[in-house]
């Protein structure tokens, strides 16, 4: 078989590459596919580093470069590994009215990083969202997927406190 | 399947629902989810296995039962005595008294009136079986009488006089723009191609607007359905649901609806002994805000770059891989079973003369109701605002109410007799958009929430044509520079000018509706407007210093 037909092979054993493949196989390798090849990749190792995007590039023959144009355009994917917690603070209109930008002001400030960065021991990722549709509980907060309502800044810094100390 | 077959489903599940006499719903839509309504739901149903009385009293969980704010929510009914009562604010621990309340009165510290406006004003089409099927089963939704719509379609109609209907009864697009849905679907029926294309837009990108998710997390078997109505009335035999990856739950409900469908055959080949066939798969957005255009939704299908296209050509003659494509949002499609069953000329009855049927809200800011309402078209702001929601909480005074998310507007307090319906919004320089209706009171500086959707749009604008890409970054950075007291009168004048300039070069929606928030507080705010620069102070005491910091450094992020 011609060499650049053949399959790439996973960059290493690890076992979740089956699940990228799988997805790969289900769109019948094809370029469409690689929006939901790349959910899955970030599904599965969280983030997609430049080895996954150069896998799942040659796997559905499109170029490197739009892999990686996809990846960075949309906000969803990230390239980055997030720390341990990650805490999702809703910047949508209903919770900024109510105060979200103050949370968001005393997270920075408590734990000195912005938004999509993490702190410098890998515990906390702070990131920010557009909306959470959680409007009628605003401002609403992610602790690690778990949807808090009606946060206060000294609520959250109870929770924060947990993790950076734990 | 065939009709028989769908009256069986429908029978025994009515048959065995007729078995229990009590029953309890356990709101389990997003909202009330992160309230714990799921321990709610788990100590109700130990509470009846313990008490044994499992073969009476069913425990359910159902899709959003409208007020948000006051979750978890549990609605009870008696059926002997017909009597329902709603539970607000309801924890584990109250499991029992509320199952010992069937029996007797109810329990008064957690009963949630439903005689107030906020239930009573409602008119529920699209919501009719949010809070009362339980989302996750077909056999629930079709003893609602669901896909009954589709089954009439395919048995005895054609698919002219589908389009005929949705043309009578006036819909119009429920993504904002209201283009009317029958003209679309005429124009795809039209189209030629070899393959043609449903797509349903459920990428709510507008921050403040969760109505389509709620649609699809407590009822996602009635867009499955207006999507296979669609796709039998413009012969289209693929369709894809393009939903927000931030939405785990509707995708996982959709998930599971799609399978359902599949398993008792309404999705798939030759649906009901026809020739219909139709497939439909979910497509994960990934978080960008301009995937909503439908150019650019078409692309991230593809798998490509949300960027938009030059329209025409229209989707609905070339559209996803290059064929007639007919995209509606979620609440249009959920709209569609209920006309068909129920004829267009009934659905016309509802609204105003060019606005028809009922439009589904998310009501949030500061108001006391918070949650989803769907309400007649017409109906006026200050109802929507003063009686539905009840009113601005803590004796405040009502500001503005924004709506149409970033694309949108701020409607001041000599707005509230104001009608709401597409035209009327237009013309107070707002639009309809998706249906996030935003309070806001008096704490609220119009310069802020100005700055706030232009940094918005900055973010999210795709940057392929150039008016959008630099027009909102430079008018992020007067509206910043106007925050942070440090504008002149000539930034007033440059502002002014990008805004009209931005609406007529743009490529696509986003950047042509990038200004409204501006153009319309400038309207009714410039008051505010003139004493942040020429008194360099800020009214509602929210700009500042520290304003200025934090716009510049999200512009820093930005050109990085």
């Amino acid at each position: 078989m011609l060499s650049y037909l053949a399959k790439p092979t996973p960059p290493t054993q690890d076992k979740r590459w089956k699940l990228v493949d799988a997805t790969i196989r289900r769109q019948g390798q094809q370029q469409r596919g690689l929006i939901e090849t790349l959910h899955t990749v970030q599904e599965a190792f969280g983030y997609l580093d430049t080895q996954a995007l150069r896998y799942v590039a040659m796997s559905l023959r499109v170029p490197l470069s739009r892999a990686y144009g996809v990846a960075t355009f949309y906000h969803f994917f990230t390239l980055k590994p997030a720390g341990e917690h990650t805490c999702v603070i809703c910047m949508g209109t209903a919770c900024y009215i109510k105060g979200s930008q103050q949370l968001l002001d005393a997270v920075e400030r408590e734990l000195g990083i912005a938004p999509g960065e993490t702190t410098a021991d890998k515990k906390v990722s702070l990131l920010t969202a557009r909306c959470l549709g959680s409007c009628g509980l605003a401002p609403a907060v992610v602790y690690d997927q778990e949807v808090a309502g009606k946060v206060g800044t000294a609520a959250m810094r109870e929770h924060l406190k947990k993790w950076t100390q734990a | 399947m065939n009709p028989e077959e769908l009256d069986q489903i429908a029978e025994t599940e009515r048959k065995a629902q007729s078995q229990f006499t009590q029953r309890v719903n356990v709101c389990v839509a997003a909202g009330c989810l992160s309230c714990q309504s799921q321990s709610v739901k788990d100590a109700l149903d130990q509470e009846v296995a313990r008490r044994g009385t499992k073969d009476h009293c069913q425990v359910k969980g159902v899709g959003c039962m409208g007020l948000c704010s006051e979750g978890p929510l549990v609605s009870t009914n008696v059926v002997s005595s017909g009597a329902g009562i709603l539970y607000k604010k309801v924890e584990a621990a109250d499991g029992a008294a509320i199952l010992d309340s069937l029996e007797g009165e109810p329990v008064s510290r957690l009963v949630c009136r439903t005689d107030v406006p906020f239930f009573q004003r409602q008119k529920k089409i699209v919501l009719e079986n949010s809070g009362v099927i339980d989302p996750e089963r077909v056999e629930d939704y079709v003893a609602a009488n669901g896909y009954s719509a589709l089954i009439k379609a395919l048995t005895e109609m054609t698919s002219r006089e589908v389009i005929e209907q949705v043309t009578k009864s006036g819909l119009r697009g429920r993504g904002g723009a209201g283009y009317p849905t029958g003209l679309k679907w005429s124009t795809v029926s039209k189209s030629v191609g070899t393959q043609k294309y449903v797509v349903c837009n459920a990428d709510e990108g507008d921050p403040g607007a969760f109505m389509d998710r709620s649609v699809l997390e407590s009822d996602p078997h009635r867009v499955l359905e207006g999507m296979l109505i669609a796709a039998y009335a413009v012969g289209a035999s693929e369709g894809y649901i393009y939903v927000r990856a931030e939405y785990p739950l509707a995708i996982k409900r959709l998930r599971n609806a799609i399978r359902q469908a599949e398993r008792i055959g309404l999705l798939g080949s030759n649906i009901c002994g026809t020739r219909f066939s139709f497939r439909v798969d979910l497509r994960l957005g990934a978080g960008a805000f301009v995937c909503g255009e439908e150019t650019a939704l078409i692309a991230s299908v593809e798998g490509k770059r949300g960027m938009p296209r030059p329209r025409p050509p229209y989707p609905a003659m070339e559209g996803l891989f290059g064929q007639p494509t007919l995209i509606n949002n979620v609440e249009t499609f959920a709209n569609i079973a209920p006309i068909i069953r129920n004829g267009g000329e009934w659905y016309a009855q509802i609204g105003t003369e060019k606005s028809k049927g009922t439009k589904v809200f998310a009501l949030a800011g500061r108001v006391e109701n918070t949650g989803l309402v769907e309400v007649p078209m017409g109906i006026s702001l200050r109802e929507m605002v003063f009686e539905i929601g009840g009113g601005i909480p803590e004796g405040r005074k009502f500001k503005a109410v924004q709506t149409g998310g970033p694309s949108g507007g701020c409607l001041p307090a000599d707005c509230l007799d104001m009608p709401v319906d597409y035209e009327s919004l237009a013309r107070a320089g707002s639009i309809m958009g998706s249906g996030g209706m935003i309070v806001m009171d008096e704490s609220s500086c119009m310069v802020d929430v100005a700055k706030y959707f232009m940094d918005f749009c900055m973010t999210e604008s795709c940057g392929k044509c150039i008016p959008c890409r630099v027009g909102t970054y430079q008018m992020h950075r007067i509206l910043s520079a106007i925050a942070s007291m440090t504008a002149t009168p000539e930034d007033m004048k440059m502002l002014a000018e990008l805004c009209d300039l931005l609406k007529h070069t743009s490529l696509c929606g986003l950047g042509q509706s990038a200004p409204n928030p501006v153009v319309s507080t400038l309207r009714s705010f410039a008051e505010e407007y003139r004493a942040h620069i020429e008194d360099h102070k800020c009214p509602a005491g929210v700009c500042g210093a520290q304003a200025a910091e934090a716009g510049e450094a999200a512009a820093e992020r930005e050109t990085v």
